[in-house]
């Protein structure tokens, strides 16, 4: 460094140095006049203005909370709404003895030892005049008691909230979501003015999702008030604008049929409407009551809901990872007639095994121990019996990559873009993600498994029924929606993705071979079509929550019901004209056919009645 | 150093400072710094609602900072010359994590989490950025040539354009006021001087179209009527300005404000924390304050003169000179001449990173006005 200063002029330098700090002085003292004058102006030359000002100045801002929006069914039933709650709240200001009051509201009304707590550690950090909460949701009878006390309770007051309430308790809990209070974290995200009065925040579900939308516009009033700080009267005001109204797709009739056909057993459904995308029912199962957490879950109700091992915080439909199993049979038995891997008349002969080239274990059919499907096994019938061997075939003719692509425009592997917040994207596997994935390259066996969707694929529940609308459409890829509406404003025309090119014919026979699932004596899920006055197509699956080894027979007495096959359905009805497509798992549910089906029948049938009672009332 | 050097500086004017000299304390600077967190413990009692709860957390950062200040002391500062380059690529490295892994409050992301504390590298570039300027700058002839001054006015430039992306327009104005001010005192040319007014003021409409965030314009808009923005800044400005107004000559008397003590002034304890003293300490008050900083920035301006090299002259000056911008900047804005920017009022506002910040700063000055005199 001293080599360039060696031929500077240190002199010179530091005069320059000095001159400027003299500038720099002079302005900060000039500026600091103007500072002393503007202080003096206020101050001095218009402090009898200010003076006055203050004196009459006992007008406070008070924001008004806005009530937020509520959520509707698709016929108009509540699922969201406010409801009046009372809290007692204490203004030490306006009370003689803070502790006197305490011991005589003790008396009155049963206060525990965490309101106790709770209030004395929020008095420490409130702010003069301010409301400090003791108790919430107080009941009637002891609003009654407070109010005929009033007069000995100076200091206390009982203070009108809204707070949210869902009428159908645990049937909407996980698409729906909850409101619960703004935690540390959040305080720190939002804009505090929209959130003036507001305590809550929608924290899963629709109501995170839409926040925004359901939170309104908070007002404000100007209140006069007292010398101790009291408000005497309102000046003006400003309302609140309320949250927008939410109407969606689901019917909370259905959305009935579907929970309790569930029987308590774990799983998830969900039900699309197939013109469209729109969600008629959203079920995740078990569930939990999420007006629980709305004025804040004690944490006993807390740890039993989170570490319950049915996991009933879990949202199976959107969150549930699975594999698909033979559900995704149909679609790539279209994908392999599309491109001409397969016709319908290629036959094979399934004796219950599947060699392939330089692999010594073969890999076997779910029924090996019958001796496979025999002979002359072509798509329709692989589908229809749900034969593996011939998929394993047509799997690796097909390649994973062609798979795989047309996968993702039937809605696997990425997320469907649905209106909820946390969706997991699933796993529809190829060459590039098993490198990224694993840094391993891909094995023709990983093909295998693809074909009758095990090895790396997952789905969610969602995604099968996105899967199931799409083929239930011929192609048209439709994003899967809840909410229909915004303050009676229908949300414009859902996004569709490019449509699925499939043939026309293709899908004529892939509609039937799974009309015949349900339909034909052999079908996989040929219980559920009794008594039928309509037509469904579907299609059965398992998936392994185990390993088996493929010598070894899978044998449910000998293994614990949590790592029992999980049974999946995919279908839609009705075949000639779909309205309504399906997709659903039953963990550990062991079969599609037996387990899984009669669910989806049950909302099928459900639906169809409604569907014919709304014509019937048209008509007349 | 020689042995004589230590005879001399002990033959200084001044009296005995040998065991405050020994220890790197600037005792004049150390009082004032004192009378000033004394002033603010103070008032941040009344402001807070006579809450303990915020003074004694106040009082341990002033601590903190106590402490930090007399570690930064204890190193020459040939030490923070050579390490300014080092300090300065961490804190741009910082800042640039701070964009992609940093954690928000209000829409705007500030801090980084190290699991046990936040950190907020702005607040590192308060000072890394005079420090890098003049180190840069001191090794050059003076007045600086076109390209030095091109490269320092980039190094200030970088951070200020990251930190206002956070959005942080307070600290952006700090962190370019220091720069400039390094450059400035380093002899900048008065035709650059000239050319860069009137390159400020072509900025406006384009940092007003382009920069500007709502919320931002917002504020200036609400400067020139406060009454559109009730709820929000606007009802800040109407309230302090009647706080302060009503202060009159001696003011309502200690814990005595109605203003403040109602609730009618948000924020009281931080920003607009001058209210509350105005309101209840008058215009005597508020003079006394601002007399107490000019000394304390006096103090600083004879350190940049007594300096021992041309950085550690840049650095005291730059720092003394920035100092001023924190007081003029917070006073003005709550008296209502400026746009509301967030900008804390140095030593009174609650507020702990701040204040650590500005300890460190008058440590740097501590270790320059004790540095060994030399030939």
């Amino acid at each position: 460094m001293m080599v360039d200063a060696a031929f500077s002029d240190p002199a010179r330098e530091r005069m320059l140095f000095a001159r400027r700090l003299f500038v720099g002085t002079l302005v900060t003292l000039i500026l600091s006049i103007v500072l002393s004058l503007r202080y003096f102006d206020l101050q001095i030359s218009r402090y009898q203005n200010f003076a006055t000002q203050s004196n009459n100045n006992r007008v406070l801002v008070r924001p008004l909370p806005p009530p937020r929006g509520l959520i509707y069914d698709r016929n108009g039933k509540l699922i969201a709404d406010n409801r009046p709650s009372y809290n007692l709240t204490i203004v030490p200001e306006r009370s003689d003895d803070v502790e006197q009051l305490l011991s005589d509201l003790g008396q009155l009304i049963t206060l525990s030892k965490r309101d106790i707590r709770r209030f004395r550690k929020n008095l420490k950090r409130r702010r003069p005049f301010e409301q400090t909460t003791l108790h919430v949701n107080l009941s009637e009878a002891e609003r009654a008691i407070l109010a005929v006390n009033g007069h000995r309770l100076s200091g206390a007051e009982t203070s009108a909230r809204l707070i949210r309430h869902y009428p159908f308790q645990d049937l909407f809990a996980h698409a729906v979501g909850y409101l619960g209070r703004i935690n540390e974290r959040e305080s720190q995200t939002i804009e505090s003015v929209k959130y003036s009065g507001t305590d809550s925040i929608g924290k899963v579900g629709l109501e995170k999702f839409y926040e925004n939308q359901l939170l309104g516009t908070v007002g404000s009033e100007q209140v006069e008030t007292n010398a101790r700080g009291r408000a005497m009267r309102v000046l003006d005001k400003t309302p609140a604008v309320p949250g927008d109204n939410l109407t969606l797709y689901i019917d909370s009739d259905l959305q009935r049929v579907a929970f309790d056909a569930f029987k308590g057993e774990r799983g998830a459904l969900v039900a699309i409407e197939v013109a469209t995308g729109g969600i008629l029912a959203m079920v995740s199962t078990p569930s939990y009551d999420p007006n629980l957490f709305v004025t804040g879950i004690s944490q006993k109700n807390y740890d039993g809901l989170l570490y319950s091992n049915d996991r009933p915080l879990f949202d199976r439909t959107i969150r549930g990872q699975y594999p698909p199993g033979s559900t995704i049979k149909p679609m790539f038995g279209l994908i392999a007639l599309q491109h001409n891997i397969v016709t319908p008349n290629d036959k094979i002969n399934d004796n219950g095994y599947y060699y392939f080239e330089g692999i010594e274990r073969p890999w076997r059919d779910h029924n090996f121990a019958r001796g496979g499907h025999g002979d002359g096994v072509n798509l329709s019938k692989a589908i229809i019996e749900s034969c593996n061997i011939y998929f394993y075939g047509l799997g690796v003719k097909t390649g994973i990559e062609l798979l795989s692509n047309y996968g993702s425009q039937f809605g696997l592997g990425s997320a469907t873009g649905i209106d909820m917040p946390g969706e997991r994207p699933g796993i529809m596997p190829n060459r590039a993600w098993k490198k990224g994935a694993h840094g391993q390259s891909w094995f023709d066996g990983d093909t295998i498994n693809a074909s009758i969707g095990q090895g790396f694929m997952l789905t969610t529940p969602l995604q099968l029924a996105v899967m199931s609308a799409r083929i239930a459409s011929r192609g048209d890829a439709r994003t899967p929606r809840l909410v229909k509406s915004i303050n009676g404003v229908e949300q414009t025309p859902l996004q569709t993705e490019d449509n699925i090119e499939v043939s026309a014919k293709h899908w004529d026979y892939m509609h039937q071979a799974m009309q015949d699932v349900v339909h034909s004596s052999r079908g996989t899920a040929r219980s559920i079509s009794k008594g039928l006055d309509y037509k469904i197509a579907g299609k059965t699956g398992t998936a392994q929550a185990i390993s088996i080894d493929a010598e070894e027979k899978y044998d449910s007495s000998k293994i614990d019901k949590r790592q029992w096959d999980h049974a999946l359905f995919v279908a839609f009805a009705p075949v000639e004209k779909p309205k309504i497509a399906i997709g659903l798992i039953v963990e550990n549910g062991e079969h599609g056919g037996s387990s899984a089906a009669p669910i989806a029948r049950a909302v099928f049938d459900a639906y169809m009645q409604s569907q014919q009672s709304a014509t019937s009332v048209v008509r007349r | 150093m020689h042995r004589g050097d230590f005879v001399r500086q002990m033959s200084n004017p001044g009296g005995d400072r040998r065991p405050a000299r020994a220890l790197h304390i600037d005792i004049p600077l150390l009082l004032l710094l004192l009378v000033l967190c004394g002033i603010g413990l103070t008032v941040l009692y009344s402001a807070s609602g006579q809450s303990i709860f915020y003074v004694k957390r106040q009082a341990t950062f002033m601590l903190v900072g106590l402490f930090s200040m007399l570690l930064v002391a204890q190193f020459k500062p040939r030490f923070w010359e050579r390490g300014s380059a080092l300090v300065y690529i961490g804190g741009l490295l910082l800042l640039v994590a701070v964009l992609f892994f940093g954690i928000g409050a209000k829409g705007a992301q500030r801090w980084l989490d190290l699991g046990f504390t936040r950190f907020q590298p702005s607040e590192l570039m308060k000072i890394a950025v005079p420090m890098m300027v003049s180190a840069y700058l001191s090794k050059r002839y003076l007045p600086p040539q076109f390209k030095h001054v091109f490269f320092a006015t980039l190094a200030t430039l970088l951070p200020v354009l990251l930190v206002a992306k956070q959005p942080d327009l307070g600290t952006s104005l700090i962190i370019f006021s220091s720069g400039f001010f390094a450059i400035f005192l380093a002899g900048l040319g008065k035709r650059y001087l000239i050319s860069t007014g009137l390159l400020a003021l072509a900025a406006v409409p384009i940092l007003w179209f382009y920069v500007l965030l709502d919320y931002q314009k917002q504020r200036v808009l609400t400067l020139l009527n406060p009454e559109d923005d009730k709820l929000g800044a606007g009802w800040n400005i109407i309230q302090s300005t009647t706080a302060i107004g009503s202060g009159g000559w001696s003011g309502k008397g200690w814990t005595q404000g109605t203003q403040s003590q109602l609730n009618f002034l948000p924020e009281s304890h931080t920003d607009f924390i001058i209210a509350v003293l105005a309101e209840e300490f008058g215009l005597i008050g508020v003079l006394t304050l601002l007399l107490v900083y000019l000394l304390l920035i006096g103090r600083c301006m004879v350190i940049a003169l007594n300096a021992q090299t041309m950085f550690s002259r840049l650095v005291a000056g730059t720092l003394s000179l920035t100092f001023f911008v924190y007081i003029f900047v917070n006073m003005g804005m709550v008296s209502g001449i400026l746009p509301v920017v967030g900008a804390p009022l140095p030593f009174i506002s609650y507020g702990g990173s701040a204040i650590v910040t500005l300890f460190c700063g008058f440590g740097i000055l501590m270790a320059i006005s004790t540095e060994p005199k030399r030939i």
